[in-house]
C-alpha cells in the first residue's frame, strides 16, 4: 500500500503547501508503514526536494494537456497514479488547487473525503480526521468509512517534518481525456504567497479611515515579512482588493501571527482568523471585542502606534 | 438558459456554536438559519442576472428536510422561478452531490451554480463532486461569469492569482466574492414566493462515505496581555522572545 500526495507547483517550483502535504503523508506513513509517493503535474525544477519532506518516489506527469490548470484532468492523472501504486490514502493541500481537484477525485473513486484537516488522522480502530468547522468556531472529528481515503490539509496547520530521503523521479505521460475548458488569460499576482499560506499577517479595518492610510500597514507588513489582509467593509468599499478580505465570508486563515489594527472584532471577522496561533489587537477602544480574542493588545491610536512599530520592526532586522 | 442553483442552509453568522448529545450533534436551539452566503449572494444573484439578460429560468435545489422550506422560500423571494427539495437529511457531501447530480441528469441544465463552500462544514466539496458525477467541466472559486451565446467567460481564483477561462455549456461552477451583489427580497417577491412551485423529490439510494463522530469547541483564550501605547517596541520584543513567532 502507499500514501499518495498531490504536490502542487507554481512558477516552476514545488509549492510551500505541497511540502506540508508531503510531510503530512510521510507522518501518516510512519504510523502505517506505507511508502510515500508524490504526484507532480507540470514543470518544477526542484522535484528532488520532495524527498526532504518524506517522499520515497515522485511521479512526474508530463502530459501537455496539463499545462493549464485543468482540475478534471489532474484528477484523472492522480487516479491513475493512485491505482498503479495501490494508494490507500490520498493527500492534498486544502489550497485553491486542492479545493478544486480533491472533490472531483473523491466522486470518481467513491472515496470518503475530509477537507481542511488540522491534525494527523487517528488510525487505531476507526479512521478519524479532525477538521475545523463553523468557520473556525469549532472542530469536527470525521470518520471515513471507505477503503480509499482522501484528506486535504489546511495550510500552515502542522509543523513540517524533515525526512531527508532521496526520492526517485519517474516521468509518466498518463492518457487523459479532453477538457472543454480553455484558459484565455492569466493574471498572476506578484505577491509571493497566497494569504492562506502566509505565516505572519498584518490586517487592518475601518479604523484606518481611508485607503490612503494603508502605506504604514504595508510598511509594517514588509518589515515583518508578513502578508496584508483586511476586514470586509474595507474590501467592500474597495479600499483594498477582495482577496485580502478575511473572515467568515472571506478567506479563512491560520497564520502564526495575526495583527489586527483598527478592526473591532465582530464575530464574523473573528470566525476567519481565530485559529491563528497568536493574535494581536491594536485599537483605540479598550472595549473592542477583539481584545477578548487576542493574546496581546495595545489600546491606542493606529496612526501613532503603527509608525512606531514600523521603526522598531526595521531596527530588529 | 436553464440554470440550477444549489443552496444550502447554514446557521446565521452571529450564531453561538454549541453541541448536544455528548458533542455528537449541532445544537440548533435558538439558532436562526440563513441561505449559505456564497450560494445566495453570488451563485443565486448571478444566476438571476443571467436569466434577466438572456431569458430562461432559475431553479433552486436544496437537499434537506421539510424544516428547510422557509430558507428555500427566501431564495424564491429573491427571484428564482421554482425550487426542488430532495427530501433527505444531508450527512456527507458525496451523498448530497450524488442527489444533485441525479436530479440534474434527469432534468438537464445549461449550468449548475453553487457557492464555493458552506460556512458550517466548510467543505468546498459539493460543486466539484457534482461536476465529476455529471462528467462536466468544473470552474471553482469563480469571481465573474459572463455569457455570450453558449460560451461562458469566467474569472476564477487560482493558486497565487486569477485567470480567465472559457467554457461552453453545460458546466458546473462554484461562486466566490465579486460575482454579484447581494439582493434583498422585496414585498412583491416575498408574496410571489408563497405560490411558486416547491417540489419535493425522494432521494436516490447511496451509501455514506464519511460520518461525523464528534465535535469539539476550541479551548477558551487566556487573558490578553496589554502593552503600553507609548512603547510599541515592547510588543515586538514579546512576540520574539515570549511567543517566539517573529
Ligand atoms: C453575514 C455577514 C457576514 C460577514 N462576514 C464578514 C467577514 O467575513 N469578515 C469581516 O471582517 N466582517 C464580516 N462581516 C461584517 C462584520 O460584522 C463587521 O461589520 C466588520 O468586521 C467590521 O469591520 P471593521 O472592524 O473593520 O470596522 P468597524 O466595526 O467599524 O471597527 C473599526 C474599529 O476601528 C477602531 N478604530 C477607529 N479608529 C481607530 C484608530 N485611529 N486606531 C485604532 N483603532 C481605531 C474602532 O474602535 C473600531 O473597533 C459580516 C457581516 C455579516 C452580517
Amino acid at each position: 500500500m502507499s500514501i499518495l500526495v498531490y504536490a502542487n507547483t507554481a512558477k516552476n517550483k514545488v509549492h510551500k503547501s505541497a511540502f506540508e502535504a508531503v510531510s503530512y503523508g510521510a507522518q501518516i506513513a510512519e504510523k502505517s508503514g506505507d511508502s510515500v509517493t508524490a504526484v507532480v503535474v507540470g514543470n518544477a525544477d526542484d522535484l528532488d526536494t520532495l524527498g526532504k519532506y518524506g517522499a520515497d518516489k515522485v511521479i512526474h506527469v508530463t502530459n501537455d494537456k496539463l499545462n493549464d490548470f485543468q482540475p478534471t484532468l489532474i484528477a484523472q492523472a492522480i487516479q491513475q497514479a493512485a491505482e498503479e501504486n495501490n494508494a490507500s490514502i490520498i493527500v492534498f493541500s486544502h489550497d485553491l488547487s486542492g479545493k478544486s481537484v480533491a472533490p472531483i477525485l473523491a466522486a470518481k473513486m467513491n472515496a470518503g473525503i475530509v477537507t481542511g484537516a488540522v491534525d494527523l488522522p487517528q488510525m487505531d480502530g476507526d479512521f478519524i480526521v479532525k477538521k475545523a468547522v463553523f468557520s473556525g468556531k469549532a472542530y469536527a472529528h470525521v470518520k471515513v468509512t471507505t477503503a480509499t481515503k482522501i484528506i486535504s490539509l489546511t495550510p500552515n496547520a502542522l509543523e513540517k517534518k524533515e525526512y531527508n530521503k532521496t526520492a526517485s523521479v519517474e516521468d509518466k505521460a498518463y492518457e487523459l481525456g479532453d477538457s472543454r475548458l480553455k484558459v484565455v488569460e492569466q493574471k498572476i499576482q506578484s505577491t509571493d504567497l497566497p494569504l492562506t499560506e502566509a505565516e505572519l499577517v498584518v490586517s487592518a479595518g475601518r479604523g484606518l479611515k481611508g485607503p490612503e492610510n494603508w502605506g504604514m500597514i504595508e510598511d509594517l507588513a514588509k518589515a515583518l515579512g508578513a502578508a496584508t489582509a483586511c476586514s470586509r467593509p474595507v474590501s467592500d468599499m474597495d479600499w483594498r482588493p477582495h482577496h485580502e478580505h478575511v473572515g467568515q465570508t472571506g478567506v479563512a486563515i491560520r497564520p502564526n501571527l495575526y495583527i489586527a489594527i483598527g478592526i473591532s472584532g465582530a464575530i464574523q471577522h473573528l470566525a476567519g482568523v481565530n485559529q491563528s496561533k497568536v493574535i494581536v489587537a491594536i485599537n483605540t477602544d479598550p472595549e473592542a471585542p477583539f481584545f477578548k480574542a487576542a493574546d496581546y493588545g495595545i489600546v491606542g491610536d493606529a496612526f501613532e502606534v503603527v509608525p512606531k512599530l514600523v521603526v522598531a520592526a526595521k531596527a530588529m532586522n | 438558459m436553464k440554470i440550477l442553483v444549489c443552496i444550502s442552509k447554514a446557521p446565521d453568522t452571529t450564531s453561538k456554536i454549541a453541541f448536544t448529545d455528548n458533542n455528537t450533534a449541532f445544537d440548533k436551539n435558538g439558532v436562526q438559519f440563513i441561505i449559505n452566503p456564497y450560494d445566495e449572494w453570488y451563485a443565486l444573484v448571478r444566476g438571476l442576472e443571467l436569466k434577466e439578460a438572456n431569458g430562461g429560468s432559475v431553479t433552486i435545489l436544496n437537499v434537506g428536510g421539510a424544516d428547510n422550506d422557509p430558507t428555500i422560500r427566501k431564495a424564491l423571494a429573491i427571484g428564482a422561478d421554482d425550487a426542488v427539495r430532495i427530501n433527505m437529511e444531508p450527512t456527507d457531501a458525496l451523498g448530497v452531490a450524488k442527489q444533485i447530480a441525479d436530479y440534474a441528469k434527469e432534468n438537464t441544465f445549461d449550468m449548475v451554480l453553487c457557492g464555493k463552500e458552506t460556512i458550517d462544514y466548510n467543505g468546498s466539496q459539493v460543486g466539484g463532486m457534482v461536476a465529476a458525477f455529471l462528467d462536466q467541466p468544473f470552474i471553482s472559486n469563480a469571481s465573474k461569469l459572463d455569457m455570450a451565446g453558449n460560451t461562458a467567460t469566467v474569472e476564477r481564483d487560482i493558486q497565487g492569482g486569477k485567470e480567465i477561462v472559457q467554457v461552453d455549456t453545460p458546466f458546473v461552477l462554484s461562486a466566490a466574492k465579486g460575482m454579484a451583489e447581494a439582493r434583498i427580497p422585496n414585498m412583491r417577491g416575498i408574496m410571489a414566493a408563497r405560490t411558486k412551485p416547491l417540489n419535493v423529490v425522494e432521494p436516490s439510494a447511496f451509501e455514506n462515505t464519511t460520518e461525523i463522530a464528534s465535535y469539539e469547541l476550541p479551548p477558551a483564550k487566556g487573558a490578553c496581555k496589554m502593552v503600553s501605547a507609548d512603547n510599541p517596541a515592547e510588543l515586538l520584543n514579546l512576540l520574539r522572545n515570549e511567543a517566539k513567532i517573529i
